[in-house]
């Protein structure tokens, strides 16, 4: 006689042979369907933002948007004397669109494009890079001699006539606040994890812990207010440099908001490292610090890497902090100069912009690109953890 | 006690009513600039006249242009006049140019520390100051204390105009420091020996406000009144109202008419900035 597969008896037996199928228990089936379809939604979720805010970056990453200042004009006089095709790719309609108007609207609509034109001032019309497309790639990247400058430079001037779409400035200035913002937390929060896992007496712990994680219930509104009225001037006074809202207060103040997230990841990873540990290192002679600091912290360390993964996303991500402590595009590496980040240009430039126009389109690619570094970097934070995790259980 | 099915019909109607009152309503949206004006003039009006009911949201000239397309507003107010692009929009969705109303003046003001002893500036040294070609107080008759330049943020009306009226199209200098709202620069001046920031003249307290003068050797003027109405003070500018020609009826043209009237231009000088010349209110 054979032995019957489960498939065939129409039932699931786990390893203990006991009947857990949905049959069994319909409700449970159901809940558990739920909550995969739930978790499935935020994977979906996550893929449609990047979708959407991709589909508006698109015609940047392909370079096809025009933000020359003279564009060509075709006079409303001759609109009865123009294809209807050129007309309609001209006014930047689709077919529907164009279909739906009738030929009085029409004349206006390029009535208007043409008085656009004629507004441009003089002083824009003469001048050399009125004809230039800021938004093409070679622009967005690498510096560009504009006139009025003596030298090729990295310039992020998207208001004016002539728009100056360079995004390297962006860069350097999200790379140097986050950077001091991480400089500044992480040995602070990872000391304070520490101590407070390891070597803190019950008393203090108690009191220790929850302060630290009350500060990541500070709005990021309320410290960055903080760091422009009271931490720039104390920082000013201590360190005596020029520029009083610089990248420098900024990362401070991102520290601020890094600290309690860092700290409570690192603090779980530290803890939840077995008693036996220590217990075992403090048996053959150690003393507390150095088990904590030889033993603990090596176990934990995947955790503890996980915390400064999360905590550089915190920091790159942070939007309100920079934006009110300091937001100009100098295209500097000095630390005491200003910056301006990608999520604060974002923020703060978006809600003015024409739909569609190249400036608009460019935000969304800066948004797509944030979007891929954090993605990279929390990926590449995965693998360093399980590579981590494995040479800890001794698997390579 | 109430059935289930009681409770959603409560529901339902008290729904049906609050979307009756939206839509018996006007909005009004756009510059941040003149929220406050607006909201003054909202006040008024509900008062004056019972059942009429007047929303306010502020958000920036361009987002007020982008309802005023959509259909999302009666009114938007700008700091500053339509682009062709945004005309362009609105004719693409409902057939029309927008109506333009100027409904008040506004002097941008040039701001620094107290401590700062210049006093007033010409509009080209201005210009070299915010393009970073001037760098020190004392190029300008001051003390020896390096500028800082605080700025408005690239989205602000108020920005734009100061980029083409004084800077006269060039880049502000990179190393300008952007400030979200007015109150943020005069609040970075305040605390800045060597800062020189811009704005509405009403934001201008704990800080020294500059005479500007058009050219070298002409006469310096203040930001008042007058000097504005005169056309003296060199950096004014007009507030605007557009509205969507075919809701420009009933109850949303009397309150235009109403805010370009005396009593309504009474209010504009209550929220600090300067009431239109008689020759331009509604009769």
């Amino acid at each position: 006689m054979t032995e019957e597969t489960p498939e065939q008896r129409g039932v699931d037996r786990d390893w203990s042979g006991i009947r857990r199928s949905a049959n069994g228990r319909p409700l449970e089936w159901i809940a558990e369907k739920m909550i995969q379809g739930v978790s499935f939604t935020a994977i979906a979720g996550v893929f449609l933002i990047f979708l959407f805010v991709g589909k508006e970056a698109f015609p940047v990453i392909l370079s096809q948007t025009d933000s020359r200042l003279i564009q060509p004009i075709i006079p409303a006089s001759q609109m009865a004397t123009t294809p209807p095709e050129v007309l309609q790719r001209y006014l930047g309609l689709s077919v529907r669109e164009f279909k739906a108007l009738d030929q009085e609207t029409l004349k206006d609509l390029m009535q208007a494009r043409e008085d656009g034109s004629k507004d441009i001032p003089e002083y824009a019309r003469s001048d050399p890079d009125s004809g230039v497309n800021g938004s093409g790639w070679s622009y967005l990247l690498t510096p560009h001699q504009w006139s009025g400058y003596d030298r090729p430079q990295y310039i992020w001037q998207p208001v004016g006539n002539i728009q100056k779409f360079n995004i390297i400035p962006l860069f350097v200035g999200s790379l140097k606040t986050t950077l001091i913002g991480l400089f500044f937390a992480v040995p602070l929060a990872l000391a304070a994890a520490l101590y407070v896992s390891q070597l803190a007496p019950v008393r203090v712990k108690e009191w220790v812990k929850p302060g630290i994680e009350m500060l990541a219930g500070i709005p990021s509104v309320v410290v960055g207010a903080f760091a422009l009225l009271v931490l720039a001037t104390w920082l000013q006074s201590l360190f005596h440099y020029e520029v009083r809202l610089n990248a420098f207060v900024a990362g401070i103040a991102l520290g601020f908001a890094v600290i309690p997230l860092v700290f409570s990841i690192a603090e779980d990873a530290l803890t939840s490292v077995p008693k036996s540990y220590v217990q075992a290192a403090l048996a053959v002679g150690a003393s507390r610090w150095q088990a904590a600091r030889d033993i603990v912290l090596p176990a934990a360390i995947p955790g503890v890497f996980a915390a400064v993964v999360l905590g550089f996303g915190r920091a790159i991500g942070e939007t309100m902090i920079v934006l009110i402590v300091c937001s100009a595009p100098v295209m500097s590496w000095n630390l005491f100069d200003s910056a301006r980040s990608i999520t604060t240009t974002i923020a703060a430039e978006m809600g003015e912009l024409v739909p569609g126009s190249p400036h608009y389109r460019i935000l969304f690619m800066l948004g797509t690109i944030l979007f891929a570094v954090t993605f990279l970097t929390n990926l590449l934070g995965d693998f360093v953890i399980n590579r981590l995790k494995r040479r800890l259980e001794g698997k390579r | 006690m109430l059935t289930m099915k009681n409770k959603l019909l409560l529901l339902a109607a008290s729904l049906a009513t609050a979307v009756q009152v939206l839509g018996g309503s006007i909005t009004i949206k756009g510059s941040d600039t003149m929220v406050v004006l607006a909201q003054k003039w909202a006040e008024a009006y509900m008062q004056k006249t019972p059942g009429a009911k007047v929303q306010v949201t502020g958000g920036g000239s361009g987002i007020g242009f982008a309802a005023l397309q959509n259909g999302q507003t009666d009114l938007a107010t700008a700091s500053r006049p339509i682009k062709a692009k945004e005309t362009e929009n609105c004719i693409k969705s409902f057939g029309k140019r927008p109506t333009e109303y100027k409904v008040a003046l506004d002097g941008i003001t040039i701001y620094v520390n107290p401590v700062n002893t210049v006093t007033q500036l010409t509009v080209d040294e201005l210009e070299g100051i915010y393009t970073g070609k001037i760098k020190n107080w004392k190029d300008v008759g001051g003390p020896d204390i390096p500028i800082t330049v605080y700025s408005r943020e690239n989205s602000s009306g108020t920005y734009e105009f100061f980029k083409e009226h004084v800077l006269k199209g060039k880049d502000f200098a990179a190393s300008a420091q952007t400030q979200q709202g007015t109150a943020g620069v005069v609040q970075a001046v305040m605390k800045d020996k060597g800062g020189i920031g811009y704005g509405g003249v009403g934001y201008a307290s704990g800080v020294n406000r500059l005479k500007i003068a058009k050219t070298k050797g002409g006469t310096y003027f203040e930001p008042s009144e007058e000097a504005v109405l005169a056309e003296s003070y060199p950096l004014w500018r007009y507030l605007y109202i557009y509205v969507n020609p075919a809701v420009n009826t009933g109850e949303v043209s009397s309150l235009l008419k109403w805010i370009r009237s005396d009593e309504g231009q009474k209010l504009v000088s209550e929220a600090s900035y300067y009431p239109l010349p008689a020759s331009l209110r509604a009769k």
